[in-house]
C-alpha cells in the first residue's frame, strides 16, 4: 500500500488538518488576573478555592466553568456537542473526568502534562479533519494549589524555590472547534511530539528538561511544511518559560533556524517577573490561557496571520522522580491561520 | 545534540542560585528567631526557673509560636526569606508537622492527617533516633556503662 504524503518531506506524526476554532473562554484565578493580561480573561473568581471544600474541587470547577462559558458564548447547547478532548495534571487526570459528570457531554481525558492544550486541540480538530466529528470542545486547566499539593510541599511548609522553578497556573480554558467558515482562526496542521529525554532531573528546572523536545517538535513540523520559522509570525511555546527559553533558542539555532523575536513562551507571558513567579508560568491551563486570551484575538484581527503552538509537557510524577528517573517531555505543535 | 553535552549547556545557562544573599538572610531570620528564643529563657528564669528546668518549657513556647505562625499562614513567608534560618531552629520542625497535618486535612483525619502528619519530619525523627542509638552504643564500647 503507497502511504499518502500530504507534505513536502514525510515526516511522522506530522497531521494535515482543516478545523475551525469557533469560539474560545477563559477563566482565571485572582494572582494570574493581575498579571499582564489579566484584563483579557473572559472571567476571574475570586478565591482561589471557587467556594469548593478543596483545592481539588475548585480545578474542577474552573475545567467546567470554562466549558460552561464556552457553550454558552457559541450558543451550543451541551446535547449538541459530539465530543469533549480535555486533560489536566492532576492524578488520573480527575479534574477532567469529575467535571464530566456535570457536563454530560462525551468525554476522552487526554494527559501529556503542560502540552495537553495541544494534544487535546490536535486531536479535536483531527476528528473535525476526519468528519467524525462536527462540534467537538477541548478544555485544559490547572491550579497552582493542587499542583502544589500534587508535586511539591505542603502549601504552608517553609520552603525556598529554584530560581529556575515554576509556578503553576491557576485557571481553566475551553475551545470550540467544527467545520464553520467563521471563526477566531483555522487549524491546518499539526505534529505530534516524540518523547525525549537528555538525562535532566531536577523537576525545579522543567523548563531545561523540555527545551529539547520543543525543538524537535518545531523542527520536525517546519521540515514536514518545507517552512522556516521565518514563515510564521509567531511560534509559541508553552511552558518552557525563561530557564528553557534560552536553551531552545540555542537549540534552533544549531539547525539554522533564527526565530528571535518571533519566538515566545506562554509561562513568560502570563506572569510579571515583579509576581515572583520564578522562571514562569506553567501548567497545564497555562498556554491555553495565553492562546484564548492573547493569541486567538490577534488571529481574529488579522494582525497575527501564522502561529505554530508547541506545548510542552514534562513527564515526571512525584513517584518517578524519588525513584531517581530523569525526566522525559513531550512537545506538541498545532499550526493556526487566520481565517480573514 | 549529546545528552550529556546538553546537561553541561544546561547548567552554564542557570541562573545562579544567591547563595550570599540567602546566607545573610538566614544569619538573620535565625538569628531573630533565636533572639525570641532567649527573650523567652530570660523571662522564664525571672519566673523562677533555673538553668536546667527552663529548657523544656522554652522549646514547648517555641514550637507553639512555630505552630501558630504556620496556622496563620506566616512561617512559609518567613522561609521564603530566611530559608535554612527558618527551617534550622526548633519553629522550624513545628512547621515541618504542623505544615502537612493542616495541608492532609482534607483525606480525613487517620489517612490524611494521622498518616502523613510525619512526611517532612518523619526522616529526621527516624534517623535521628537511628543516630541517638549508634551513639549511646559507641559511648557504652568506650566509656562502659558509668554516667
Amino acid at each position: 500500500m503507497k502511504v499518502q504524503t500530504a507534505s513536502p518531506i514525510r515526516q511522522r506524526g506530522h497531521l494535515r488538518l482543516d478545523a475551525t476554532i469557533a469560539a474560545s473562554a477563559s477563566i482565571v484565578g485572582p494572582f494570574e488576573a493581575k498579571g499582564p493580561l489579566g484584563h483579557l480573561f473572559d472571567r476571574v473568581v475570586q478565591d482561589d478555592l471557587c467556594g469548593q471544600k478543596s483545592y481539588e474541587r475548585a480545578e474542577q470547577c474552573l475545567l467546567r466553568g470554562a466549558v460552561e462559558l464556552l457553550l454558552d458564548r457559541a450558543e451550543v447547547r451541551a446535547t449538541d456537542v459530539d465530543m469533549l478532548i480535555g486533560g489536566d495534571l492532576l492524578d488520573q487526570i480527575t479534574t477532567t473526568n469529575f467535571a464530566g459528570r456535570d457536563l454530560g457531554v462525551p468525554l476522552l481525558g487526554v494527559y501529556s502534562a503542560c502540552a495537553t492544550t495541544s494534544e487535546s486541540l490536535l486531536l479535536g480538530a483531527l476528528a473535525v479533519t476526519s468528519k467524525a466529528a462536527s462540534t467537538v470542545v477541548c478544555a485544559t486547566a490547572s491550579h497552582h494549589l493542587s499542583a502544589e499539593r500534587q508535586y511539591r510541599f505542603p502549601l504552608e511548609l517553609a520552603v525556598q524555590r529554584a530560581p529556575t522553578a515554576q509556578w503553576t497556573a491557576t485557571g481553566g480554558a475551553a475551545f470550540l472547534l467544527g467545520r464553520a467558515d467563521e471563526g477566531l482562526a483555522r487549524i491546518v496542521a499539526a505534529t505530534v511530539g516524540t518523547v525525549q529525554d537528555y538525562g535532566l532531573k531536577d523537576p525545579n528546572n522543567m523548563g531545561a528538561a523540555m527545551a529539547p523536545a520543543a525543538a524537535d517538535t518545531v523542527l520536525r513540523h517546519l521540515r514536514a511544511r518545507g517552512q522556516a520559522s521565518r514563515d510564521y509570525d509567531l511560534i509559541l511555546t508553552g511552558d518552557l518559560a525563561r530557564a528553557g527559553l534560552p536553551l531552545l533558542e540555542e537549540l534552533l539555532g544549531e539547525e539554522g533556524e533564527h526565530p528571535a523575536h518571533r519566538l515566545q513562551d506562554a509561562g513568560v507571558l502570563l506572569y510579571d517577573p515583579s509576581q515572583d513567579v520564578h522562571a514562569g508560568g506553567s501548567g497545564a491551563a497555562c498556554s491555553a490561557l495565553v492562546l484564548a486570551s492573547l493569541i486567538l484575538p490577534r488571529l481574529r484581527r488579522g494582525e497575527l496571520r501564522r502561529v505554530l503552538l508547541v506545548a510542552t509537557g514534562s513527564l515526571h510524577s512525584p513517584r518517578s522522580y524519588q525513584q531517581g528517573e530523569t525526566i522525559p517531555a513531550v512537545a506538541h505543535a498545532v499550526e493556526m491561520e487566520a481565517i480573514v | 545534540m549529546e545528552p550529556k553535552e546538553y546537561r553541561q549547556r544546561v547548567k552554564r545557562l542557570e541562573p545562579p542560585r544567591p547563595i550570599a544573599r540567602n546566607a545573610l538572610w538566614a544569619f538573620v531570620v535565625g538569628g531573630i528567631i533565636c533572639l525570641i528564643g532567649q527573650v523567652v529563657q530570660s523571662v522564664l528564669m525571672a519566673a523562677g526557673y533555673n538553668q536546667e528546668t527552663v529548657k523544656a518549657p522554652t522549646s514547648i513556647i517555641m514550637v507553639l509560636l512555630g505552630a501558630l505562625a504556620t496556622a496563620f499562614g506566616i512561617y512559609d513567608r518567613i522561609a521564603k526569606f530566611g530559608g535554612m534560618g527558618a527551617n534550622l531552629p526548633i519553629t522550624g520542625f513545628s512547621n515541618a508537622v504542623v505544615a502537612p497535618a493542616m495541608e492532609f486535612k482534607q483525606e480525613g483525619p487517620i489517612m490524611g492527617t494521622g498518616a502523613r502528619i510525619f512526611q517532612i519530619a518523619g526522616p529526621v525523627i527516624a534517623y535521628g533516633v537511628l543516630t541517638a542509638f549508634v551513639v549511646g552504643l559507641l559511648r557504652f564500647a568506650i566509656m562502659g556503662g558509668k554516667p
